[in-house]
């Protein structure tokens, strides 16, 4: 099972995002944990500097933009 | 308790219990000031969607959504990062939040990341003064409200002040070890999808449209504004083309599909030389529908509509309930909200340094939701506020509120966040003396 995490402060933006990291998760029916990061430090432990980011098993792959369904489920697979 | 999530909620509760506890009914009942404060907000709520609204915010709105889109932010940060030379990650720091800082909810966490990841305190602070000031809406707006010279004022007194600012946390915390997080390889290469030059004309037609659209009638009625002024439709109508032949040449929306609306556009401004407003909105319209209606492959064009839209749905709210609040307590200039004119004036009026400094603490302190703080100071100017007073609060309300000191605290510490506030607070107020001893 994969560990989605949705790195921001909490704007609207992140919100999105989970939801359309969920929304990805059900395209290809694969089980995930979706856990958001809220906290300034630990969103730099990951290297991210524009939010919303998202990062699948700890590792940061994208940044600063709103992925589409679509392209969360391009990543979640390529992380497979 | 976790005071630093609920230090806002607090601050909100004990504010509005202060203002119902000392809520003066009896002297309002008597005055007329209740019913004169609604017809100030709703007056004002009009003149903002009469002058504002269409040939300002909406090429505004596009002009940040391609910002957020089509200029790499990754581009700009190698400038900021660990490796980046200090002289000029200063200089990229005070400007970039032009492009970097379009909404003010970035602003925190590239602060975080310049402060632990990247180039270091210096040039995150000065980051974290200039962004919220000098990103591309709030220039504009500034510009359009409250005259050029605030507008042009507030973006240099940003920018000059942050590298000051910057250089001396730098310098007070010199001795300071920090330990970096080690954990840089966060940025990855930006893809080049099209040449500098390209974005640059782009980007250089968008404005265009906007800065000639909004063009005002110069007091006096000769010389070269008032050539600009009358040609100013002829102009703005140049720069559409421009854009219109951009997005055709290097952003692959069809030859057709353009005509399809630049034909609508030019037709309506023709028939109704009278109401440029109309094919403004047009035109408006018919470049949304290319953005959101075509099937180019990598998206780009759609995802600009879309952040386009993300920032009119974010801001137009706020700035719908600031002015009417601005309206409501202040009133428009020359007319009386509920907050009689004399009591701002005897409190930020003229140009000294108790007005200045009241005018840079409060600010500092008070949140101010993206934009509002030009409405608001629009109304406390018309109240009697010195030009000098409003530039501080200009500058030190946007960059700071109770509720985002909180977070840089929990970024650098108490001891750091306090010499920035105060710095903040001391450089506000000399920016404001200066410029109310040149234009107030």
């Amino acid at each position: 099972m994969k560990k989605i995490q949705i790195l921001g402060t909490g704007c609207a933006k992140c919100g999105d995002l989970a939801d359309n990291a969920q929304q990805a998760a059900d395209q290809l029916g694969e089980e995930v944990t979706i856990e958001k990061v809220t906290d300034l430090k630990d969103i730099m432990q990951f290297g991210c500097m524009t939010t919303p980011g998202l990062a699948i098993d700890g590792n940061l792959v994208s940044q600063g933009r709103l992925l589409k369904p679509d392209q969360i489920a391009k990543l979640l697979r390529a992380a497979s | 308790m976790d005071w630093k999530r609920e230090g806002k909620s607090l601050a909100i509760i004990v504010t509005v219990f202060a203002a119902c506890y000392f809520l003066p009914v009896d002297w309002l009942q008597q005055t007329e000031r209740i019913e004169n404060a609604l017809w100030e907000a709703l007056h004002l709520a009009r003149w903002y969607a009469r002058e504002h609204v269409l040939l300002c915010l909406v090429p505004a709105f596009f002009i940040a959504g391609a910002v957020g889109v089509f200029v790499s932010q990754t581009a700009v940060m190698k400038y900021l990062g660990p490796k980046a030379n200090k002289v000029l990650a200063y200089g990229v720091a005070s400007v970039s939040g032009s492009i970097l800082a379009v909404c003010s909810c970035t602003i925190l966490p590239l602060f975080a990341g310049i402060y632990r990841m990247g180039a270091g305190l210096g040039p995150a602070t000065a980051f974290l003064y200039s962004g919220p000031a000098i990103n591309i809406l709030a220039i504009v707006l500034t510009a359009a409200v409250l005259g050029p010279e605030m507008g042009i004022a507030r973006a240099i007194g940003a920018v000059s002040f942050s590298i000051v600012i910057g250089l001396l946390m730098h310098l007070f915390f010199r001795r300071e070890e920090l330990e970096k997080v080690e954990a840089a390889a966060g940025m990855p290469e930006p893809e080049v999808t099209r040449p500098l030059w390209q974005n640059a004309l782009f980007f250089a037609s968008m404005v265009g449209i906007l800065v000639f659209a909004n063009w005002g009638r110069p007091a006096e009625p000769a010389g070269l504004w008032q050539a600009i002024y009358d040609a100013k439709w002829m102009i703005t109508s140049l720069f559409s083309l421009a854009l219109a032949a951009i997005l055709v040449a290097w952003f692959k929306v069809g030859m057709g599909r353009m005509l399809m609306v630049a034909v609508p556009t030019a037709v309506l401004a023709l028939l109704l030389p009278e109401y440029p407003q109309v094919s403004f909105v047009a035109a408006a319209i018919g470049l949304s529908l290319l953005l959101t209606t075509g099937n180019d492959e990598d998206g780009e064009l759609e995802e600009w509509f879309d952040t386009t839209w993300d920032f009119a749905k974010k801001i137009l709210p706020l700035l719908f309930y600031g002015v009417l609040i601005a309206g409501a307590l202040l009133g428009r200039p020359d007319h009386q909200g509920l907050i009689p004119s004399g009591w701002v004036a005897g409190l930020v009026g003229g140009n000294s340094l108790g007005a200045n400094l009241f005018a840079s603490v409060v600010g500092a302190f008070m949140y101010f939701a993206t934009l509002t703080e030009v409405p608001i100071l629009q109304g406390l100017l018309g109240a009697g506020m010195g030009k000098g007073p409003a530039l501080a609060l200009l500058l030190a309300g946007p960059a700071l509120s109770l509720p985002n000191m909180l977070v840089i605290r929990s970024v650098m510490g108490t001891k750091k966040t306090v010499v920035f506030v105060l710095l903040v607070v001391v450089m506000a107020t000399l920016s404001g003396l200066i410029y109310g001893a040149f234009f107030g």
